[in-house]
């Protein structure tokens, strides 16, 4: 029974959902299957809340290395969440100007790394080893330098190459045709994965929401 | 010495980095912007709506990408304003209820804009792409109230608005999933609703062939997307501000790729 | 078997609630059983799932298909052995998505694989979730994988732990793991977005082995720049299938193929009609492709 309810309820919800998909006047079982996913997703931050609180208060407990963090951690959260339960959410409640004044600053941080990150990357991977390397490489610096006042600017130097819009050599040729192409072609590939891997579910053959196989 | 240049310490290019970004913010470059066709195509699209009309713009961001994605909501959310045209604003991201509070409060005090009569902030619904279909079958359901919990019954900007049919545009700005994306495969493609949108500068590279297909009006993407708006805007914002950093910070990054480069061949060659 | 079924049957209509009908008659002003606009649809996911459906059964017929040679999925075995000679942990990350993302689902078949490794290696396994769900499901996943070892008492629950479902709170969770920890093996399976690489260099900083997989193509470049391995797009969905070897899922590799041929294809002749028979083109515009 531990296998075949799981079994039975993805067969099941997958084939009333296609069935949906294709019909109109199923199209309700389709929305009740996705407002039944909701309600347990939102039952499911309790367990979430569960495993922080356990594996946090288990190595404060055993005090190893690090423990500090698990400490702000856990204070972090029980205090964000008694503020917002019993203060409100409203704007100039003490939530909010935690939400203002710490969350979003600390996550615009996290977000600027990627600007740093994405200079080291470049330095260290973007080389110019092969033919198709160096054409790739190429049309990096043109988006790059492209996409930037600056580049327009060093643009219009060029002796031969300023008569021609680099805005359109961008846009319309390095973004807007090889690019897409490119998208389309891993976009395709990925889909008909995606009908495969689907299939395999519907039919039993893969079952990674069982543990495995 | 090759050696030591080709395993660079990552720390010294980060400092290059954070001065490339901090030295054009101090002393601005004021450099001109160059508009591309798929945010002029946004701008033309808002200039043919006719006044009176309602726009919605899903606030599909957070904190972390305030900086890129909040000038396009602004520069969008000024147009519609001076236009006169009515803005319905909600969120699919937790955050975003909060994002559209800021935008709003910015420009509806500039316009002089009146809340419930020429805007509404119905505030955060879960699901994403759930909500955006529920949206298009009942908009009433979907958000019973606004973000302060009254009743959107009270603001005459709701008045005989049932769901997508009632919009001439959908604008979502968004940093990922729920986002731009979904907009696109469940309210333009199953509604009909001409969608236009903003994201990330990462994301963009994935919403062309969107574009290209055209399932969508335009696309600002990042912050050079936003800078354009602002230009046709006629306006000097945070985004065209912020574009004198990022040309010297896409520069630096190319320096510094060309220079690796040189040292690669030179290892070569050795 | 069909006793327990049909009270299943029986169980699953009763619980449904009231509501649900109500939801019924409300959306069901469109009374069509059937909606052509989405015909050229159906006949392509039909034909597919048949080419798919129709080579796992001559799989299972017992003759040899040939799967190319993916790296990304060689080099696991490689990277968990070499985790577990530097005595270091091996930390896998199941991406950002939930469990109804089927990237996440393709994810967690590698987990077991890869636990299944680590159990047999007898090295430490770290699986920071960004959704609850996720780390329930995985858990599972990594449990089974150590009874399949046989060695079950090596696994520890409290290593597949849920961190936070903020994007950028969960790179700083997962940041601060790598730095304190030093994994020395680091996998990427799944949905990612702008964190992608936020993590990726991370792990490069401390001289991890990295694999990754996505989806997500606009995130593959920054997985290619700063990872050893990168699994591209379809073959992520591929990976269980080439990591089990059974017939019935290499079978569904070969009906992909011939699914992608067959869009191509598609694709061939559509280019031809639209540019040398545009009112050949108009009329399938106007008939078949009307919505």
């Amino acid at each position: 029974m531990k296998r075949e309810i799981p079994l039975f309820v993805c067969v099941v919800s997958a084939l009333a959902m296609i069935i949906a998909y294709y019909s109109p006047k199923l199209d309700w079982m389709d929305d009740m299957l996705q407002k039944w996913f909701l309600i347990i997703a939102v039952f499911a931050f309790i367990l979430g809340a569960i495993s922080i609180i356990l594996v946090n208060g288990n190595r404060i407990s055993k005090q190893v290395p690090g423990w500090g963090y698990n400490v702000v951690l856990l204070i972090g959260l029980f205090v964000t969440l008694g503020l917002g339960i019993f203060g409100g959410i409203d704007p100039k409640t003490p939530f909010f100007y935690i939400f203002t004044y710490i969350f979003t600053p600390l996550s615009a941080t996290m977000f600027s790394l990627l600007a740093f990150f994405i200079a080291s990357a470049a330095f260290r991977a973007f080389k110019a080893k092969t033919w198709e390397a160096t054409l790739l490489l190429i049309a990096a610096f043109i988006v790059m330098l492209g996409r930037v006042p600056l580049g327009e600017l060093m643009w219009s130097w060029l002796p031969v190459l300023k008569h021609y819009s680099l805005n359109n050599l961008v846009e319309n040729w390095i973004m807007g045709c090889f690019n897409t192409a490119g998208q389309r072609a891993i976009l395709l590939g990925a889909s008909v994965g995606l009908i495969s891997i689907s299939l395999k579910i519907l039919l039993g053959i893969e079952r990674p929401y069982m543990g495995g196989e | 010495m090759l050696e030591k240049l080709a395993n660079l310490d990552r720390r010294i290019i980060f400092l290059f980095v954070g001065l490339a970004v901090l030295i054009p913010i101090i002393f601005p470059l004021g450099l001109p912007n160059a508009v591309s066709q798929p945010v002029q195509n946004i701008y033309d699209f808002v200039e043919t709506i006719p006044e009176g009309s309602l726009v919605f713009i899903s606030f599909d961001y957070g904190p972390s990408t305030k900086i890129e994605c909040e000038p396009m909501a602004l520069a969008v959310t000024k147009q519609l304003f001076r236009r006169n045209i009515k803005v319905v604003g909600w969120a699919l991201w937790p955050e975003g209820a909060s994002m559209a509070r800021n935008v709003f409060d910015v420009t509806g005090k500039e316009y002089n804009k009146k809340y419930g009569v020429d805007y509404i902030n119905l505030g955060y619904k879960a699901g994403g792409s759930i909500t955006i279909k529920e949206i298009g079958e009942d908009i009433r359901s979907t958000f019973p109230q606004d973000v302060d919990n009254i009743s959107i019954d009270k603001y005459s900007v709701m008045d005989g608005v049932k769901n997508y049919k009632n919009f001439k545009l959908g604008v979502s700005v968004s940093a990922g999933v729920p986002g731009l994306r979904e907009y696109i495969v469940v309210a333009n493609s199953i509604f009909g609703v001409p969608i236009a949108g903003g994201c990330t500068a990462v994301s963009a590279p994935e919403m062309y062939p969107y574009l290209n297909s055209k399932q969508m009006v335009g696309l600002m993407g990042g912050l050079k997307g936003a800078a354009e708006y602002e230009t046709l805007m006629n306006y000097v914002g945070d985004a065209s501000k912020g574009m004198d950093a990022q040309s010297i910070a896409h520069l630096l990054i190319v320096l510094f790729v060309i220079m690796s480069n040189i040292i690669f061949f030179m290892q070569k060659k050795k | 078997m069909l006793n327990r079924l049909l009270v299943l049957i029986i169980f699953a209509f009763w619980a449904m609630p009231a509501w649900a009908q109500e939801a019924a008659e409300e959306t069901a002003k469109d009374v069509r059983w059937f909606n052509p606009d989405r015909l050229p649809n159906v006949i392509g996911v039909l034909l597919i799932g048949f080419f798919v459906f129709w080579y796992i059964i001559h799989a299972q017929s017992g003759k040899k298909l040939f799967i190319r040679r993916i790296a990304g999925l060689n080099a696991i075995d490689e990277a968990v052995g070499r985790a577990t000679e530097m005595g270091k942990s091996v930390m896998y990350i199941t991406g950002l998505a939930d469990v109804d993302d089927i990237q996440t689902l393709a994810s967690l078949s590698i987990l077991g694989h890869v636990a299944k490794k680590t159990a047999e290696y007898e090295s430490n396994l770290l699986v920071p979730c960004c959704r609850s769900v996720v780390m329930t499901t995985a858990q599972e996943v990594c449990k089974e994988a150590y009874l399949r070892a046989g060695r079950p008492e090596n696994f520890k629950r409290e290593n597949v732990r849920y961190l936070t479902d903020d994007q950028f709170g969960f790179v700083a969770g997962v940041d601060g793991i790598m730095v304190r920890e030093k994994p020395a093996a680091n996998f990427y399976m799944g949905t990612f977005y702008a964190e992608s690489l936020i993590l990726a260099e991370t792990g490069n900083a401390t001289g991890a082995i990295q694999i990754a997989g996505t989806a997500s193509s606009s995130q593959l470049p920054f997985f290619v720049a700063a990872c050893d391995y990168t699994l591209i797009g379809e073959e992520l969905y591929a990976a269980s299938a080439y990591l089990s070897g059974e017939p019935k899922q290499v079978g569904s590799l070969k009906g992909q193929d011939v699914g992608k041929a067959l869009i191509l294809a598609a694709i061939i002749i559509s280019t031809i009609i639209i540019t040398f028979f545009p009112q050949t083109h108009e009329f399938i515009k106007n008939t078949i492709f009307k919505s």
